[in-house]
């Protein structure tokens, strides 16, 4: 199978994905909430005003009419009017997911390199303490609720030792750097979360390798240790680990609506958050929408990568 | 994570689980391989301190009014926010309520929601896995392309969508967790099946004239279980990381309740203040029961994959 042909199907397997995604949460933002104005006014409003304010959402259509006309609306950029601000969601969106790539960003380029690291070393010392310390803190820190370390970690560093700031967001034009120093608290939890993950998977395909048949002939051909660890050893056993940081990315994701929260910063999580406390559904499919395509996305990109680097996978459907 | 989302790790599955079936010796019985496996999970240290750390918190939920020194709800209006002392262990917070009753007491709602989320996950998954995975073809084809799109949202959004359009509640909570799992352990019990149909006791079974529901919980379903006892001990880890979160945002467990996560969201404005102890305690609940799950299913999992 050509490159392209491989290329085209993992494409349309995504665009498949992100057409069922948009059909749930339609449903969970148009079907399940039964009657939107209910919801909105509350037990105890007038029937009338419920079915005036359902008629002027436009949602006392056929689903499928709706459905048509928020799908087309999407592709066309335009993702509705918010019931909070009675303003398109498209801008809204658009700032708070700039927000976030920072927030996301700056743990990123934290935990990609340390995790890999941390996973490498562990596997190169495996079962001495250090390997053990590394396995089990990474196991640790990744399975406490975010929220839970940006608790401890506002007390100890805001509060207690005053070095970082409460809140995560900087004042008016605040430049890159300070932009980063507010940032860099915030983005901890986040990467606790991942560092274990990504060590895990590091330290996985870094054993694996190194107890394989090429590593033995690598080092049996006269080759030095440096030399087999930097052209055999670690280029085969990182390969599973784009996936996982792929998966993962979804997940920071989820992460990031608590850890917004949390330090009261404007992003795609908190906005998300704030719309479903709302019942402002449209603002919530909206944002919900994106961080799907933000995850297909990411995982489309690790597929491709992680073909493009693997010799011995062949791309294509034959599954 | 899952391990069977990864393409390098979706074949190694199968081939372990058939692995394991040849090298299964006539002489050696399944309860033999059981007894073995408990062995070397009382001389693993991490299943130990796991499971004394989970074993403590489940005791606190059963008998946590009895233990706890005060009532967990009881008001002191002339004693709020006074720090930890000898007659307060913990502190009071700001109703004068005793924060260390209520560490204790608050670990009742959040045990029984997440397991039973779990078990819910399990049942649904395995029942999903086994369908999937022995049917094959187009119902296959289909399901896991829903499942991938379910899966393409993180649990926690999922979880905000289905409880803000439902309402909140207990119920609602565990009915959208467990759903959720069981999309993610059915993938694993896919796998595992995957491995065991082409099997030769399955074509003795089908020779035989057996139904396939038969052959799908009879035959096949005592084969995978090491591998979704694995995953159920994993999920639960998730389970009380996801309750507690929703909590904290306030989706979750509902006031009157000690809950840790909705007692931190609760308080956390007044650390700012200096009140440390109205926040620090929960959190050390927090993280000391699910560092507890994770070390106990990181034991059953090494054993089981030993």
């Amino acid at each position: 199978m050509g490159l392209y042909r491989a290329i085209l199907y993992r494409l349309m397997l995504a665009v498949i994905t992100l057409w069922l995604l948009s059909v749930i949460v339609f449903a969970g933002c148009q079907i399940l909430p039964g009657d939107v104005g209910r919801a909105i006014l509350g037990p105890f409003a007038d029937a009338r005003a419920v079915a005036a304010l359902n008629h002027q959402l436009g949602v006392d259509r056929p689903l499928l009419a709706q459905y048509w006309s928020w799908i087309t609306g999407m592709l066309r950029g335009n993702m509705g009017m918010s019931y909070t601000y009675r303003a398109p969601v498209a801008p809204f969106i658009g700032h708070a997911l700039v927000n976030s790539l920072k927030l996301a960003g700056i743990a990123f380029v934290l935990v990609v390199p340390l995790g890999i690291l941390g996973g490498v070393v562990a596997a190169l010392k495996v079962n001495t303490w250090i390997d053990r310390t590394i396995v089990i803190a990474g196991l640790s820190a990744t399975v406490v609720p975010e929220f839970v370390s940006g608790i401890v970690f506002i007390m100890v560093f805001s509060i207690w030792l005053r070095v970082f700031p409460l809140t995560a967001t900087p004042p008016a034009n605040a430049g890159v750097f300070t932009q980063i120093y507010y940032l860099l608290m915030p983005s901890i939890p986040l990467f606790m979360i991942l560092f274990g993950y990504i060590a895990r998977m590091a330290r996985a395909g870094m054993i694996e390798a190194l107890t394989s048949d090429y590593t033995r002939t690598a080092v049996l051909k006269g080759l030095s240790y440096r030399q087999v660890i930097w052209r055999h050893v670690l280029r085969n056993a990182l390969l599973p680990t784009i996936t996982v940081i792929a998966t993962q990315c979804g997940y920071l994701i989820g992460g990031l609506v608590v850890v917004e929260t949390l330090f009261n910063y404007h992003g795609i999580g908190s906005l998300i958050f704030a719309a479903a406390k709302a019942k402002d559904f449209p603002m919530l499919a909206a944002g919900i929408l994106v961080i799907g395509v933000v995850y297909v996305g990411a995982n489309l990109i690790a597929d491709l990568l992680y073909s493009a680097l693997n010799p011995r996978i062949s791309f294509g459907g034959r599954e | 994570m899952s391990a069977s989302v990864t393409p390098g790790t979706e074949t190694p599955m199968p081939a372990a689980s058939q692995q394991a079936a040849a090298a299964r010796p006539a002489l050696e019985t399944p309860k033999s391989i059981q007894r073995d496996r408990i062995r070397l999970l009382l001389r693993s240290p991490l299943f130990i301190a796991g499971i004394i750390i989970l074993l403590f918190w489940v005791i606190m939920a059963i008998f946590g009014p009895l233990i706890a020194p005060y009532n967990a709800d009881d008001t002191d209006l002339l004693n709020t926010l006074t720090p930890p002392s000898a007659d307060h262990w913990f502190g009071t917070d700001q109703f004068g309520r005793d924060v260390f009753s209520r560490v204790i007491v608050g670990s009742r709602d959040i045990l029984v929601v997440a397991p039973l989320a779990t078990l819910l996950g399990t049942v649904v998954g395995t029942i999903l896995g086994l369908i999937t995975g022995y049917a094959r073809g187009i119902t296959d084809d289909i399901v896991s392309r829903i499942v991938d799109a379910f899966l393409a949202l993180p649990l926690l959004i999922i979880a905000m969508l289905v409880i803000t359009a439902l309402g909140i509640s207990n119920t609602t909570v565990i009915v959208v967790i467990g759903l959720s799992f069981g999309l993610i352990v059915g993938r694993t019990v896919r796998a595992a099946v995957l491995g065991e149909r082409d099997l030769d006791y399955i074509a003795a079974a089908n020779l035989r004239g057996e139904k396939p529901l038969y052959i799908m919980f009879v035959e096949i379903l005592p084969n995978v279980m090491p591998p979704i006892l694995v995953e159920t001990t994993v999920r639960l880890g998730y389970a009380i990381f996801t309750v507690a979160s929703l909590s904290f945002l306030g989706l979750g467990i509902q006031p009157p309740s000690p809950d840790w996560g909705l007692s931190i969201s609760q308080n956390y404005g007044l650390i700012g203040g200096g009140f440390w102890w109205t926040v620090l305690f929960y959190a050390v609940a927090i993280g000391s029961l699910v560092i507890g799950v994770n070390l106990t299913a990181e034991g059953v999992q090494s054993v089981i994959d030993a």
